[in-house]
C-alpha cells in the first residue's frame, strides 16, 4: 500500500521548518563560501579466490537489490590472430548465440524473461561477459551466464547470422562521418599491422568459421585467465557459494601473454583529406601517440587534458564553440593502454570555416604548452578529484572502476588516494606533461567533409603535406552480401 | 513574513518488504509557487540540483521553432551577478558537472556536485532563474545561435537519416500542433530569433511558479530548505502561463512520404499518433512495442532480422508526451531488400496481434523487463537519468513525485487482451504515416503509394 498524506486545501505549515526568515536579500556579489569537500568512503573491496584458483573481487552495495557481475577474461582484440581482425569481437558476440543446447532464442527468452541483461563483447585488451539483474532473480541468471562462459555452443547457423549483420555494419560505416574519421586515424597513427590501428575487412568477416571460434576460446578461457567483478546487495559468503556451483569446475590452462608492439611515434605533420561530398560539417581528427596507462605522468596528464579538452571549460571548447560558434563541441582525450594509445582532439566543424578551426585547434595546442595559471590549474585539479566520488553510484559503473584496478594491478587503496595524488600536482608539473605529449608539430589531422569546399583553405594553412584519401581507401570497397 | 509550506511527507524505505518501489521525498512550495522537493541518498558525498521549467518547443511561437532549446543554450552563459563563463567555471572549480536538456514538453538542468558546493548550485541556479536576462546581450544570443545551428548540422544533416523526425511530425500533426516541429527547430526560424524573444520568453515561462526544483543525494533536508529559501524567495512570482490547449489530433489518412539521403541502406518509418503519457493505451503501446521488437524473440526481429534476413535491424516506441504521443517503427533493410517487403512482414505481424491476443508469455516478459528497469532508476540522483530527474518528471506529467509504483502497476495490471485491443484501436492502416528514406536515385526501394503486396 502506498501511503500519501494528503492535507487538506488549507496548506499545513510545519512549524519545524519555519526557521530564521532572511530580511534583506542574499549576498550575490560574490559566490557563497563552501565548506571543505567530505572524502568518499567506499565499502570495502573484498577479494578471494574459488577452490579452482579463480579470482573474484567483490564490492557490497547493499541499497538497490541489484547485481552486477561482470567475468572478465584476459584477451581482446590484440589477441586476433593475422588476417581474422575481429574474431575476438565476434567469438565474444556469438556466446549468447547458442550455450548447453540451448538455442540463440531459448537464452534470450530466459534472460529477458527475468528482466536481466547479459551481453558478451571484446575490447582490446580485455573481454567481458556481464550480467545485470534484479537480487530475485540473480540465482537463475547465473545459471545461463554460466553456461553461456563455460559451454557456448557457436552454431553455424548463427555465425552466418551474424557474419551478414556484420558485413552490413561496415556498410552502413561509409556513411558515418565521424566513424570514417576515427577509423582512418588509428589506421594512420598506428598502422594498419598494428593491433590499435587495424580494422576488419569484408573478406576477414567473410572467412570466419566456428572453428575459428571454438580455438580462440579454448586458449583464453580458462578460469586463470579470467576475473569475476561483483558489485551489489549481496554478501561475500553467499556469493562465495554461488560461484563455486556454478564457476568453480571451469578448468585451468596456458594462456601466453601477447606483447603488443609499442607504436612509432609520428615523425612529421602530414594532412588526410577524406572526401565526403556535401557533407554540412568537417569532422576533424588531431593527434599523436599518447601514454601508457601506468606512466607516472597518468595524473598529470589527466589533469592537463582536462584543461586542454577534457571539459566545457577546456580551451579547445571555449574558443571553438563559446568564442568563435564553429562548432557544437571539441574536445580531446588519451586512451590508456598497457603501451601507449592515442592522443585525439577532435571536432566537427561547419563546412565553411573549416581551416579556422583547424588554426584555433593549433593556437590552443600550441598554448597548453606554455606556462598555466593558478585560476586554470586549480579547476582542472578541482574538476577531476573532487567530481571522482560520481563515479562510484551505479553498481555497473563500479563494476568499471574495480575492472580498471584488476586489469593494471592498481593496489586496493587507489581509489583512496586519487583525490589527495591530483590535489597535490602543481602547474610544473601539469605543465610538463604539456610540453612532453603535446608536441603539434609531429601529429597527424584527418579531416573527413567535403573537398570541394575545404581543400584550398586547408593548403593556405601550411600545415604540412595534403594526402588526399576516399572513404574506400580507409574502410575498403562497400561489401557485398552474398545471396 | 516568509512561509514554508510542507505537502507532502513520506519518508519509508525505497524498497519495501512488499516490492513497493519509493522515492521517499519531501515537498514545499515557497511563496512564489516555486515548488521544492527533496530527497535524501547518502550513498555517495554528492548532491544533485535538478530544476525543470514546464515550457519546451510545444510553447513555441509561429516562426520561432527551436527557440526554448537555443533559451536553454543562454541559460549557461551568466546572469545577473555571474559574469559570461563562469557558471561553469565555478562549479568546475568545485568538481561539478552540468547540462540541459530541452523536449517538447519541458527543459531540464542539473548540477551534479559533491555535497559540500550545494549552495554554489543554489546560489547559480537562483540567478540565472532571477536574473538572467540581466546579463544577456544580442551578443551572447548571437554565438549560441553559432552552436546551436552546429548543433542541428552535427546531430540531425551530417547524420544519416537525420532529418527522418523533421519530415514526420510535419505529415503527422497539423502546423498549428504545437508537437509538428522538432526541438531543434529550423535554420530559418533559429535565424530570425532575436534578443527581444529572449527577453519575452523569460519572463513569461522562466518564473518560479513555472518551475519545479528537486535537490537530491547527501543532504539534510532542513538545511537544504533553509538555503533554498535563501536564495529563491526573492525570485518573484511570475503570470501563471496559460495551459495549452490544441485541439485534439486524429490522423484519417495514409500517408506515404519518400526522402533521398547519403545513405548505403534504405529505412522505413511507421508512426501513428497515439495516447499521451499515463493515458489509457500508454503502457498498452509500450508492451506492445516490447512484443514487437524488444529482444530475439520479438516478433518483428525474430521475423525480419532472424529468421528472413531481410532487415538489418528493428525497433519501435511509445514516445510519450503531455498533448500527444507517437508509435514508432523504424526498421533498415539489409542489401538487395526493398521497404515493400519490410512493410509487407511488418503489416502482417501488426495484422496478427489485431486478430489474436499476444501469448501470455510475451506479455509476461515485457512486464518483467519494465519491473526490472525501475530498479535501474533508483540507483543514482545524478544526470538526466537520476532519481532526481524522475522525481520531477513524474511530478510534472502525473502531479506526485513519487508514482513509480504507480507507474510500474500500469504495466503489472496489463492482459493479453488489452494489448490485442491497443493494436486495434491506436495502430489503424488508414491513420499514419510511413517515411521511406532510400539511398539518392532509389526511389524505387521505396514503399510505393497504393501498391498492396507483390
Amino acid at each position: 500500500m502506498k501511503k500519501i498524506f494528503l492535507f487538506s486545501i488549507d496548506l499545513i505549515i510545519i512549524s519545524a521548518f519555519c526557521f530564521s526568515i532572511y530580511a534583506q536579500t542574499p549576498d550575490r556579489t560574490k559566490p557563497p563560501q563552501l565548506s571543505a569537500p567530505k572524502k568518499l568512503t567506499l565499502p570495502a573491496i573484498q577479494q578471494f579466490t574459488l577452490s579452482n584458483g579463480l579470482k573474484v573481487v567483490l564490492m557490497e552495495k547493499h541499497v538497490v537489490p541489484l547485481i552486477q557481475l561482470n567475468i572478465i577474461v584476459k584477451t581482446g582484440s590484440v589477441n586476433d590472430p593475422e588476417n581474422k581482425t575481429g574474431l575476438a569481437g565476434l567469438t565474444l558476440n556469438m556466446l549468447t548465440e547458442g550455450a548447453a543446447g540451448k538455442t540463440s532464442l531459448e537464452l534470450a527468452d530466459a534472460i529477458d524473461f527475468l528482466g536481466a541483461r547479459i551481453s558478451a563483447n571484446a575490447f582490446v585488451h580485455s573481454a567481458t561477459i556481464s550480467l545485470h539483474t534484479p537480487l530475485s532473480k540473480f540465482d537463475d541468471a547465473l545459471k545461463i551466464m554460466s553456461d553461456i562462459v563455460l559451454r557456448p555452443d557457436f552454431p553455424q547457423k548463427e555465425l552466418d547470422r551474424k557474419k551478414k549483420d556484420r558485413l552490413t555494419s561496415l556498410m552502413q560505416a561509409h556513411d558515418q562521418p565521424t566513424a570514417i574519421a576515427s577509423v582512418a586515424f588509428n589506421q594512420i597513427l598506428f598502422g594498419k599491422e598494428h593491433s590499435y590501428g587495424r580494422m576488419t575487412t569484408e573478406k576477414e568477416i567473410k572467412s570466419f568459421s566456428t572453428a575459428d571460434m571454438k580455438n580462440f576460446y579454448k586458449k583464453y578461457f580458462v578460469s586463470n585467465n579470467a576475473v569475476v567483478i561483483a558489485v551489489g546487495d549481496i554478501k561475500k559468503e553467499n556469493l562465495k557459494k554461488k560461484l563455486e556451483a556454478t564457476f568453480g569446475k571451469w578448468q585451468k590452462g596456458n594462456v601466453k601473454e601477447i606483447k603488443v608492439k609499442e607504436p612509432t611515434q609520428i615523425a612529421k605533420r602530414i594532412v588526410y583529406l577524406i572526401d565526403k561530398p556535401g557533407a554540412a560539417q568537417s569532422v576533424i581528427n588531431i593527434g599523436r601517440i599518447g601514454a601508457a596507462r601506468l606512466t607516472n605522468d597518468y595524473n598529470s596528464i589527466v589533469v592537463m587534458n582536462t584543461l586542454l579538452g577534457g571539459s566545457f571549460t577546456s580551451r579547445l571548447n571555449q574558443n571553438l564553440r563559446e568564442k568563435n560558434g564553429y562548432t557544437y563541441g571539441a574536445s580531446s582525450r588519451f586512451l590508456f593502454r598497457p603501451v601507449p594509445g592515442s592522443f585525439v582532439a577532435a571536432s566537427s566543424v561547419q563546412t565553411e570555416v573549416t581551416d579556422k578551426a583547424l588554426t584555433e585547434f593549433f593556437n590552443e595546442l600550441n598554448g597548453i604548452c606554455e606556462p598555466l595559471t593558478d585560476a586554470d590549474l586549480n579547476r582542472a585539479k578541482n574538476l577531476v578529484a573532487l567530481s571522482y566520488p560520481g563515479n562510484f553510484q551505479s553498481v555497473s559503473e563500479i563494476a568499471g572502476q574495480l575492472e580498471e584496478m584488476v586489469l593494471y594491478n592498481l593496489s586496493e587503496n587507489y581509489f583512496g588516494e586519487f583525490v589527495s595524488k591530483i590535489l597535490s600536482l602543481t602547474g610544473k608539473d601539469v605543465n610538463a606533461a604539456a610540453k612532453k605529449y603535446i608536441i603539434p608539430d609531429q601529429m597527424i589531422i584527418v579531416v573527413v567533409g567535403d573537398r570541394a569546399k575545404i581543400e584550398e583553405g586547408i593548403k593556405k594553412l601550411n600545415l604540412g603535406e595534403i594526402k588526399n584519401l576516399t572513404i574506400d581507401d580507409v574502410l575498403g570497397e562497400v561489401p557485398k552480401l552474398d545471396k | 513574513m516568509k512561509r514554508v509550506l510542507a505537502l507532502f511527507f513520506i519518508l519509508c524505505t525505497v524498497v519495501s518488504a512488499q516490492n513497493q518501489i519509493k522515492v521517499p521525498y519531501t515537498r514545499y512550495v515557497l511563496p512564489n509557487g516555486l515548488n521544492v522537493i527533496l530527497h535524501e541518498d547518502h550513498s555517495t558525498p554528492t548532491v544533485t540540483v535538478n530544476t525543470w521549467f514546464h515550457v519546451g518547443s510545444g510553447y513555441e511561437k509561429p516562426g520561432r521553432t527551436g527557440f526554448a532549446h537555443l533559451f536553454e543554450h543562454l541559460m549557461f552563459m551568466g546572469s545577473g551577478h555571474v559574469a559570461e563563463g563562469e557558471f561553469d567555471k565555478l562549479l568546475e572549480s568545485a568538481g561539478g558537472n552540468n547540462n540541459g536538456s530541452t523536449t517538447e514538453d519541458r527543459t531540464n538542468y542539473y548540477e551534479d556536485i559533491p555535497s559540500n558546493a550545494l549552495e554554489l548550485a543554489l546560489y547559480l541556479d537562483s540567478d540565472r532563474m532571477g536574473f538572467l536576462v540581466d546579463a544577456m546581450t544580442p551578443q551572447s544570443v548571437d554565438a549560441q545561435r553559432a552552436v546551436v545551428k552546429n548543433e542541428r548540422r552535427q546531430s540531425y544533416e551530417n547524420r544519416p537519416y537525420g532529418l527522418s523526425e523533421e519530415t514526420i511530425l510535419k505529415n503527422l500533426y497539423p502546423p498549428t500542433h504545437p508537437y509538428s516541429w522538432p526541438v531543434i527547430g529550423s535554420m530559418t526560424d533559429l535565424s530570425a530569433a532575436t534578443y527581444d524573444d529572449v527577453v519575452e520568453f523569460f519572463r513569461t515561462y522562466y518564473v518560479p511558479n513555472n518551475a519545479s526544483l528537486v535537490i537530491a543525494g547527501d543532504i539534510n533536508p532542513k538545511e537544504t530548505l533553509k538555503l533554498v529559501e535563501k536564495w529563491f524567495d526573492g525570485i518573484p512570482t511570475g503570470k501563471p502561463v496559460a495551459p495549452q490547449n490544441p485541439a485534439a489530433v486524429k490522423l484519417n489518412e495514409e500517408k506515404i512520404v519518400v526522402m533521398e539521403d547519403r545513405v548505403q541502406l534504405p529505412r522505413l518509418y511507421m508512426t501513428w499518433i497515439t495516447p499521451q503519457k499515463f493515458a489509457p493505451g500508454d503502457a498498452e503501446l509500450d508492451v506492445l512495442a516490447s512484443i514487437l521488437t524488444g529482444g530475439k524473440n520479438s516478433r518483428l526481429y525474430q521475423k525480419l532480422v532472424y529468421e528472413l534476413q531481410i532487415a538489418q535491424d528493428v525497433r519501435s516506441s511509445q514516445n510519450s508526451s503531455k498533448l500527444s504521443s507517437q508509435f514508432q517503427l523504424v526498421a533498415t533493410a539489409r542489401a538487395g531488400h526493398t521497404l515493400e517487403e519490410l512493410k509487407n512482414v511488418i503489416q502482417q505481424e501488426i495484422d496478427k496481434i489485431k486478430n489474436e491476443a499476444p501469448k501470455e508469455r510475451e506479455l509476461q516478459r515485457a512486464v518483467n523487463q519494465f519491473e526490472a528497469s525501475f530498479l535501474d532508476g533508483l540507483e543514482s540522483p545524478s544526470g538526466f537519468r537520476g532519481k532526481a530527474d524522475l522525481l520531477n518528471s513524474y511530478f510534472y506529467y502525473a502531479g506526485d513525485p513519487d508514482y513509480a509504483n504507480e507507474d510500474l502497476a500500469r504495466y503489472k495490471a496489463l492482459s493479453v487482451d488489452d494489448i490485442q485491443t491497443a493494436a486495434q484501436i491506436y495502430l489503424p492502416n488508414n491513420g499514419r504515416v510511413i517515411l521511406s528514406i532510400v539511398p539518392k536515385g532509389k526511389t524505387d526501394l521505396a514503399v510505393q503509394p497504393k501498391a498492396e503486396g507483390k
